[in-house]
């Protein structure tokens, strides 16, 4: 039986398409109307609101909390303070890569984290005798997403603790009656918030959003958009770019942090005062330098894509709609070079762009390689250039309130 | 002589004069801008008339603006931002409306709710234009080639034409025809019956142009005003984020960037020649620029009868120009708005201002408002292009507060017994009641409105008689023959003056292509030893 979300009620009410995807077990509007890229420029240029709903959530606490998401989280929960939040994965004994999300921590002994699959049963099989209790609390909040130049503006007509609000910073706040907690977190490379709203609570909430949003062209998005934004953004999707480590058949399909362009967050990896989960491995692989992969952006050569295409009598697609598929790339001497895993036209750089995985000797930026496409049924390959990521990263995201 | 300070002048400041000098700058060519107003961009300007709310004063959607410029300038680095038009809306004079959007399906859908024998017309329609305008397409990429020429250089661009039209299919070199010689009526007339479906589809066709949609000719705007292709999609329109006026300033920093220099405030009075070579113009408060390349981004009146003395012109040349169609007759009418029209069938929703408001009908509708034109007046009843920019660019006004930008047709530049300055309001007013027809109510929300006549438009932009294409838009001004015969390659008689404006291949609209078509044959010429550019090291003097 597929679920609803708690804003469900209204968000159907706006959307003319009856387009939904299944997430989680959840109804997601791939699309609210015709346009999906006009949605997407909402959030580039305005604000957007996407329904986030469908993401786990867990509540951790207890005097030991911290000591157990410490040991299993790739970033060090011990560096964040009440009131901040952390984007990090988590990883297997061998250091692949299973899962990312957002762990929120409202107090010493109180945290909430946000997960893409069901994590409550790993969560306890590390507890062993931790003083921590562990809620599977996804069913009690929804999640919406306010991102956009906008948002702030909006948001803080609501509730002012917006305008004081850093980068990855939470609170809690009201709006109207309703207790939330804001945040500045979001999966779109823009300035965005998010607001955790008691499930019941959620559509007073909502509408509170889009009445205060009215005058700026607030309007909700769907997946299709999402897809342009956090590509744009760099940010990797679970089954889309990677496989779960425990659900991979192979190892060539897993990744280790560094693999998937997350090197960052392996800063405090020499910390001997915090084991984790897969650290020793990752040293391992820092060490030997054992690394297959290195993920990079890719930017086609588009006269070269013109080219391919109005030479078959083809007017060159520009297509903002990811294929379902990877595309192998290949150096300059035609040997196996990697894969794309997302790729797609972006609007605002106006060029097509992709996540890849290369083999790290090919990562310098601007290397330049050829990665395969059909036209008219025949295989063929368009040069492509790599690139850092994120494509898109306007100082907004980021920028202090 | 004094050394030249530059190796090239630009005279004339608006998005074809900026392309030009970015792409000579890219070269390396030390080069400047002079543009006669305080600002750039000229016929594709914003500005806030009201505190607030920013106004595309002329010039307001963007299309057909050519890809490559885009990646070749490096336009995204400096802001260029498109913001795709989700949706395109057209009352069907009944109370009704056709609303399309980005998904053939529903559009087809929409049609069909009208008349289902339309409905696969529809496909087919979009079908047999997307042919001609993927079979037209690379002649907006390359400049005409000079078929009156013996040299055997341009021989190569004739035999390239010859054979890339032998390569087009048959019956798509003869929609060709048909949309290059007919009317639109009779080409639309061909694929639909329904009143509403034909007015919608032809609703591009008499742009700017004294034609109605049942002259020979229409056909030929039509098929022009769809040849963009943004984001891959042929036909597809966008507002450039702060409209016209943010492409311009956007194609100035790139410029820059290129080390362009851009002088405001500096009207050219004249280009200075020594002998049969351009040498540098003088300004109007009497300071002479020297520089062996001067660019004319102005229109070919004023780039072959004003800037030089047409007496040292050849004498067919003067007088094609002379006898080259103007003539504008079209108007725009700005309002800046208290809140969002009410359409009554679409009471709740704002998705039918995503994009075009198509206040024009039918096809009958539209050639009725034409009739006045012929006989030296404005249309009672006016056709008008509207669009609410702000709906998709909330800063192009105040949170709620609106700006509407409608092109209004017909208004002839010369009006028979009165003049614009006595009907400016009065030819406002029709405009608004036409409004008022499909959106009541529509009068209570005006805040401010701005009436540009074809005059406003020639004295602010300098464009002759107010014409937005620089010179009509019709087959015997057009390709080989734009502006004249025998000098559509950008060149002039005088050796170091150049033509790039919208009178020049392909123009009008915002295209970019003839700044940079003439770009390259500058930098053809200057890489040849024909002209002189200091930086290059090909002295010429």
């Amino acid at each position: 039986m597929i679920r609803t979300t708690p804003f469900h009620p209204r968000l159907s009410e706006l959307n003319s398409q009856g387009l939904y995807t299944h997430w989680q077990g959840f109804l997601s509007p791939l699309r609210y109307t015709t346009a999906p890229k006009h949605e997407y420029f909402a959030v580039r240029n305005s604000v957007g609101v996407f329904d986030t709903s469908p993401l786990f959530k867990y509540r951790i606490s207890g005097p030991d909390a911290e000591q157990l998401l410490a040991g299993l989280l790739v970033r060090d929960i011990r560096s964040c303070r009440p009131g901040r939040a952390l984007y990090t994965l988590w990883c297997d004994d061998r250091g692949f890569v299973m899962e990312d999300g957002v762990v929120f921590r409202h107090s010493a002994n109180d945290f909430l984290l946000t997960a893409a699959r069901p994590n409550l049963g790993w969560l306890d099989s590390h507890r062993g005798r931790l003083r921590v209790e562990l809620e599977d609390v996804s069913d009690d909040y929804g999640i919406v997403a306010i991102q956009g130049p906008r948002s702030r503006t909006v948001l803080s007509a609501l509730s002012p603790e917006t305008d004081g609000l850093g980068y990855f910073q939470h609170t809690q706040a009201k709006v109207g009656s309703t207790a939330v907690t804001l945040s500045r977190t979001g999966y779109t490379g823009d300035l965005g918030y998010e607001l955790t709203v008691p499930a019941d609570e959620a559509v007073a909430v909502l509408d509170a959003v889009l009445e205060a949003g009215r005058d700026h062209g607030i309007r909700p998005f769907g997946e299709e958009a999402l897809m342009m934004l956090r590509i744009e953004a760099g940010l990797p999707l679970i089954d889309v770019d990677w496989t779960n480590s425990r659900t991979a058949w192979t190892d060539a399909q897993r990744v280790t942090p560094t693999e998937l362009g997350m090197g960052w967050m392996l800063r405090g990896i020499d910390d001997d005062t915090r084991p984790f989960l897969g650290r020793q491995a990752i040293r391992r692989e820092l060490a030997e330098g054992s690394s297959r992969w290195a993920t990079v952006g890719i930017v086609v050569d588009w006269q070269h894509w013109d080219r391919l295409h109005r030479d078959a009598g083809l007017l060159p697609s520009k297509s903002e709609h990811p294929p379902p598929y990877e595309q192998m790339l290949y150096d300059a001497e035609g040997a196996p070079a990697g894969f794309v895993t997302s790729f797609l036209y972006s609007p605002v750089l106006q060029r097509h762009v992709g996540l890849a995985r290369v083999t790290p000797a090919l990562a310098e930026t601007g290397t330049e390689l050829r990665m395969e496409v059909v036209v008219n049924h025949r295989n063929t390959t368009v040069d492509v250039r790599t690139a850092p990521l994120p494509f898109f990263n306007p100082a907004r995201k980021t920028a202090k309130p | 002589m004094s050394a030249p300070q530059y190796d090239a002048i630009v005279v004339g400041g608006g998005h074809n004069g900026l392309t030009n000098a970015a792409y000579l700058a890219k070269a390396g060519l030390r080069t400047l801008v002079l543009e006669r107003r305080h600002l750039v961009g000229g016929a594709a300007i914003t500005e806030e008339l009201l505190p607030g709310f920013s106004f595309t004063t002329f010039s307001y959607a963007l299309s057909l603006l050519r890809p490559e410029i885009i990646q070749e300038l490096d336009l995204v680095r400096h802001g260029f931002l498109p913001l795709m038009m989700p949706s395109s809306f057209h009352p069907t004079g009944d109370g009704d409306y056709l609303l399309m959007g980005d998904d053939h399906a529903q559009n087809v859908q929409e049609v069909r709710r009208h008349s289902p024998r339309d409905a696969d017309a529809y496909d087919r329609y979009h079908h047999d234009l997307d042919r001609v305008v993927q079979a037209v397409r690379p002649l907006l990429d390359n400049a005409p080639p000079d078929v009156f020429s013996t040299d055997p250089e341009d021989r190569v661009d004739v035999d390239w034409l010859v054979k890339h039209l032998s390569g087009v299919e048959r019956r798509v070199m003869h929609d060709v025809v048909r949309l290059l010689t007919g009317s639109a009526a009779d080409w639309l007339e061909d694929y639909f019956v329904h009143e509403g479906v034909k007015g919608y589809h032809a609703s591009s066709s008499v742009i700017g142009s004294k034609v109605g949609p049942m002259s020979p000719g229409s056909g030929l705007v039509l098929l022009f005003h769809k040849m963009g292709e943004h984001d891959g999609h042929l036909g597809s329109w966008a507002f450039h984020k702060g409209g016209n006026g943010g492409f311009t300033q956007v194609l100035a920093r790139a410029a820059e960037a290129f080390g362009a220099e851009i002088r405001l405030e500096a009207p050219v009075t004249a280009v200075l020649t020594e002998g049969e070579r351009a040498v540098g113009v003088a300004l109007e408060d009497g300071t002479e620029l020297r520089a062996p390349i001067v660019v004319s981004a102005l229109d070919p009146r004023r780039t072959f009868l004003e800037l030089v003395d047409p007496r040292g012109l050849p004498g067919e040349l003067v007088d094609s120009v002379e006898r080259m169609k103007f003539r504008g007759v079209s108007a725009k009418v700005n309002f800046a708005l208290d809140g969002l029209p009410v359409f009554p069938a679409l009471p709740d929703t704002v998705e039918h201002y995503g994009g075009f408001l198509n206040i024009g009908p039918t096809i009958e509708y539209v050639e009725r408002a034409f009739d006045a034109a012929k006989y030296g007046w404005y249309s009672d009843r006016p056709y008008i292009d509207a669009a609410i920019q702000s709906v998709v660019d909330p800063d192009m006004a105040p949170p709620g507060k609106h700006v509407m930008s409608c092109f209004v047709q017909y208004a002839p530049y010369e009006l028979r017994g009165s003049d614009w300055e006595s009907e400016r309001e009065r030819f406002g007013d029709r405009a608004q009641a036409v409004l008022e027809e499909h959106f009541p109510g529509f009068g209570e929300l005006v805040l401010h409105r701005e009436v540009v006549t074809p005059v406003d438009i020639e004295q602010h932009t300098g464009l002759t008689e107010g014409n937005i294409f620089a010179g009509e838009f019709l087959a015997p001004q057009m390709y080989f023959f734009r502006p004249a015969p025998g000098w559509s390659r950008y060149a002039t008689p005088i050796q170091g003056y150049y033509q790039c404006g919208s009178g020049t291949h392909p123009g009008g609209c915002v295209i970019g292509s003839p700044g940079r078509l003439a770009s390259r044959r500058v930098l053809n010429d200057v890489a040849a030893g024909r002209v002189g550019a200091h930086s290059t090291g090909t002295a010429s003097s």
